[in-house]
């Protein structure tokens, strides 16, 4: 108000209506019983003026000192500027000051609408809170009305009506999101009996859950159920039906396991698609849709990694490994407000006094001189064993696939052959990192150190894994590729000499075209990569679930009933309980997901498995911790944990994202199978789809925006 | 969305849902919890704003807090007149700020006040001991409680009072990594 006053003060010409505001600011001031002077002056105006001044300050004198007053009398005086006549420089001076007037109500209600948005970031009592939000609504409500008079009047108050609805359907759409989300309780649940940090294992199972649900619906939507509402049927084309040779045992339960028979000849691998451009009615364009699907499940991923990767960098602050306020920390942020359970309570307790003790003895003996060379010889020594042991387990990956090539040659494969590389892969994933853990006793870090490393290695374990296998399977597909000229030649005279033999017979009946099933096949590589990540993913997913049933649930089984007639305690000793292996199961889930990434293009029906994976997993491992494990005895995490593994899941999406593009890019796709057969790269799909659809200048635009010369400056400038 | 309760109005609710983090069906589903520990006490009409208080034992009992050792002290901090009774607003206001949407900044002043027990707005050592022997249940011995109190208050105390302010408290504690998931109760 006195920024009001000073401003009409400096515009004041002298002009009497100018005056008359001025005066009915003093009298505002008066009544809010501030300043006394200003009746001084006031005084001396009323002499000097005409009696319609006086009307309007007894008008004035009416009114409450409330703000609604105030912009009550502001709408009065410039209905009363607006009856009385005026000369025209009095309008134009009385424009200039109401519309300093206007900007400074501007700025305030753009306040006090600011003040609203935060209010329940302000730490005051609810009772205040509520008082001064409904303050700030009523001024607000008022005066937005009186901002809106003069220029731009209608235009304002519909902009004004436009931001309350958007603001009311957020609300409505944010609580229709809170209540979507699923598993609340059942997470609260494991929270107040295990803490934090095992929770926050679930809650990124259920986030997985989400995005890969999300990939399923666009796989599912967009390529999957066209190709089956529109698509030729199964038995029409050769690549849609199982070979001659093979339909005797199409329907065996070991060849279906297997992902042969007649779910390889399904939807739900590359194989099945035809080349045609456009199917059905709508004229859909498959082949276009299904690489822009493969591109997009990419592209989506990412998005939703890094989108939730920047949230939880907004969170997480400095280092955690800041020494500086150890005992602080340990004094303030140890007791986890999430416990509810008395068990986990004593269990806590119990850690906290213990972790207090050990800091004390650390502050007391932190001047001892420690053996350092010993210590880097140590280190030295277990990170040698352990390179040792990650290039064992890369060979023999590699030699497990090379045999299953021979074994896949061989008639007559047992079992255990068939599925050999599954299972040693599985069975390496399950005993190194334990392997890593004892090795790992050597290098005597702190314990949180310790884990980085542990998880660090586990990493390089799963990734070494991975593109071994995926070298060997690359091996696999040149060889397919090299077979398949052979048998396109084979393929092309067969069908030659089928229709000149059967012409030769009867020149006048058409011949019967050839059965689809009895025409030679090339070797669909791509179905066979898709087919190798499905088993793996299908492999990985029981043994996961037999290592919980074993390593948990039986574990804790034998160690509750045996107990009574066992020499040692069991429950206290070894093996005891187990404990939630947070860590392994996240890397697990990660890896998981890059497997499925990786797959996805050349078999879209592994997404769909992927989400039954996670929906059963989620109710499956819940139940497996609140009933066989036992709370962490020492709580600490990977410190920014939740940021570590969003990163491990970004490197792994573009780890998965280079062999596909690879494929992409430089392989040409089989003859006789899958979306892009007959083309020359499976890229061409998107020029063919430009040339033939979109009007001409399109291509034109195209082909000038391809030129590498302004490519290259555009990347630059991005850079 | 089905406007059919009955038990505030629409403007209470949609004033509550800007005072506090959260949802329209949250805050029904806590009134409910609410008024689940003293069904005869509380109406099942607020929209005259009834005057009704819990005392502190009905709060405490709730299993979100019965194990948690402060949990007198965040009664006391959130209630209106500091002795642990609370009425409706106090209880949407505890569980708004110990959700998992409030703000960092927000849970350090309350957190402060939380650990702050004979409210002279500074944490000194008297208070930190108290902390401690309520994390440990008193299995520390004074020489060690002594040493952890002091260790404390180096590190932390910024401006040599030999005491914390809430500003040496907000210093520290926004460092803290485990500070936004620790102080967090689901409900």
């Amino acid at each position: 108000e006195d920024k009001e006053e000073d401003e009409s003060k400096e515009e004041d010409n002298g002009n009497q209506q100018n005056r008359a505001s001025r005066r009915k600011n003093y009298q505002r001031k008066n009544r809010d019983g501030k300043k006394a002077r200003e009746e001084g002056s006031q005084k001396k105006d009323r002499g000097k003026t005409a009696p319609t001044k006086d009307q309007k300050e007894s008008e004035n004198k009416g009114k409450k000192t409330t703000k609604r007053g105030k912009e009550g009398e502001n709408k009065q005086k410039k209905d009363r500027k607006n009856s009385t006549s005026s000369a025209s420089s009095n309008s134009s001076d009385e424009e200039s000051l109401s519309e300093e007037e206007l900007a400074m109500l501007k700025e305030q209600v753009e306040q006090k609408k600011k003040l609203i948005s935060t209010m329940r970031t302000k730490p005051w009592r609810m009772v205040k809170k509520l008082s001064v939000l409904r303050e700030a609504q009523d001024f607000v409500e008022k005066f937005e009305g009186a901002l809106g008079k003069g220029k731009g009047k209608k235009l304002y108050a519909y902009k004004m009506m436009m931001a309350k609805k958007w603001v009311k359907f957020k609300r409505d759409f944010e609580n229709f999101k809170t209540q979507c989300i699923p598993w609340e309780m059942k997470i609260k649940e494991v929270e107040s009996h295990f803490g934090s940090s095992v929770a926050s294992y679930f809650i990124f199972l259920r986030w997985m859950y989400g995005v890969n649900l999300v990939l399923f619906g666009l796989i599912f939507g967009l390529v999957i159920i066209p190709e089956v509402l529109m698509g030729m049927p199964y038995g029409s084309l050769p690549r849609k039906t199982v070979p001659r040779a093979e339909q005797a045992t199409a329907m065996d339960f070991s060849v279906l396991w297997d992902f042969e028979g007649y779910i390889k000849y399904s939807a739900l691998f590359y194989g099945y698609y035809n080349n045609q451009r456009t199917i059905g009615w709508l004229k859909y364009r498959l082949p276009m849709a299904y690489f822009m699907v493969g591109i997009s499940v990419f592209g989506y991923s990412l998005m939703v990694v890094i989108r939730s990767m920047a949230r939880n960098a907004n969170e997480s602050t400095a280092d955690g490994d800041d020494d500086n306020f150890i005992f602080s920390w340990k004094m303030f942020t140890s007791w986890d407000y999430l416990i509810g359970n008395p068990e986990t309570a004593d269990n806590k307790f119990a850690s906290i006094t213990t972790s207090f003790k050990e800091s004390i003895v650390d502050e007391q003996e932190s001047n001892k001189d420690e053996n350092i060379h010993l210590r880097r010889f140590l280190r030295v020594l277990a990170n040698v064993l352990i390179i040792c042991c990650l290039c064992g387990s890369g060979y023999l990956i590699y030699f497990v696939v090379k045999r299953s090539q021979t074994f896949s040659k061989m008639q007559n494969v047992g079992w255990y052959e068939r599925n050999e590389v599954e299972i040693v892969m599985s069975l390496l994933g399950m005993f190194c990192p334990p392997l890593f853990e004892t090795i790992a006793a050597l290098e005597n870090y702190h314990p949180r150190i310790g884990l980085k490393w542990q998880l660090g290695r586990i990493f390089a374990l799963f990734l070494g894994n991975l593109y071994t296998f995926l070298l060997a399977l690359m091996d696999d597909v040149n060889e397919k590729l090299a077979e398949e000229d052979v048998v396109k030649n084979i393929t092309h005279w067969t069908l030659l000499s089928y229709h000149n033999s059967s012409a030769g017979n009867d020149s006048t009946v058409t011949p019967p075209p050839l059965d689809p099933a009895d025409v030679p096949r090339g070797p669909c590589w791509e179905t066979t990569v898709g087919i190798e990540f499905v088993r793996l993913t299908v492999s990985d997913i029981l043994v996961t679930y037999i290592t919980i049933l074993v390593g948990d649930f039986i574990r804790a089984c034998f160690v509750r009933f045996v107990n009574y007639c066992w020499c040692w305690d069991l429950e206290a000793g070894f093996p005891s309980y187990a404990e939630f292996d947070i860590s392994g199961n996240v890397l697990g889930l990660v890896f998981n997901q890059g497997m499925i990434w990786m797959g996805s293009f050349y078999a879209p029906g592994l997404v769909g498995i992927n989400v039954l994976r996670l929906l059963t997993s989620m109710y499956f491992q819940c139940w497996a911790v609140m009933s066989s494990n036992v709370p962490h005895e020492r709580v600490f995490k990977a410190s920014k944990s939740n940021n570590f593994y969003m990163g491990l899941l970004l490197l792994i999406l573009f780890l998965s994202l280079l062999p596909v593009a690879y494929t992409i890019m430089s392989l040409p796709p089989s003859f006789d199978c899958g979306p892009f057969s007959g083309k020359k790269r499976m890229y061409d799909v998107i020029q063919e789809t430009i040339e033939l659809d979109f009007p001409l200048f399109v291509a034109k635009i195209f082909s000038y925006v391809a030129n590498p010369g302004l490519i290259i400056p555009a990347i630059l400038l991005m850079v | 969305m089905g406007n059919k309760q009955t038990i505030f109005t629409q403007e209470q609710l949609d004033a509550y849902q800007d005072c506090t983090f959260f949802t329209r069906k949250e805050i029904l589903r806590l009134f409910y919890r609410y008024r689940d520990l003293a069904p005869q006490l509380v109406p099942l009409d607020y929209t005259n704003k009834p005057a009704v208080t819990l005392p502190y034992e009905l709060i405490g009992s709730m299993p979100e807090l019965k194990d948690n050792p402060f949990r007198q002290r965040i009664a006391e901090v959130f209630s209106e007149h500091g002795d642990g009774n609370m009425t409706l607003d106090d209880f949407l206001d505890m569980f708004s700020v110990l959700s998992e949407m409030a703000p960092r900044d927000l849970k350090a002043y309350y957190a402060f006040k939380i650990y702050d027990f004979n409210n002279d707005d500074y944490i000194c050592k008297s208070d930190l001991e108290k902390t401690v022997n309520k994390l440990t249940r008193n299995e520390l011995t004074p020489e060690e409680v002594s040493l952890v109190c002091e260790k404390v208050i180096y590190e932390a105390d910024v401006d040599n009072d030999g005491k914390l302010s809430l500003t040496d408290f907000q210093h520290m504690i926004v460092r803290a990594p485990d500070f936004l998931s620790t102080f967090h109760i689901r409900i």
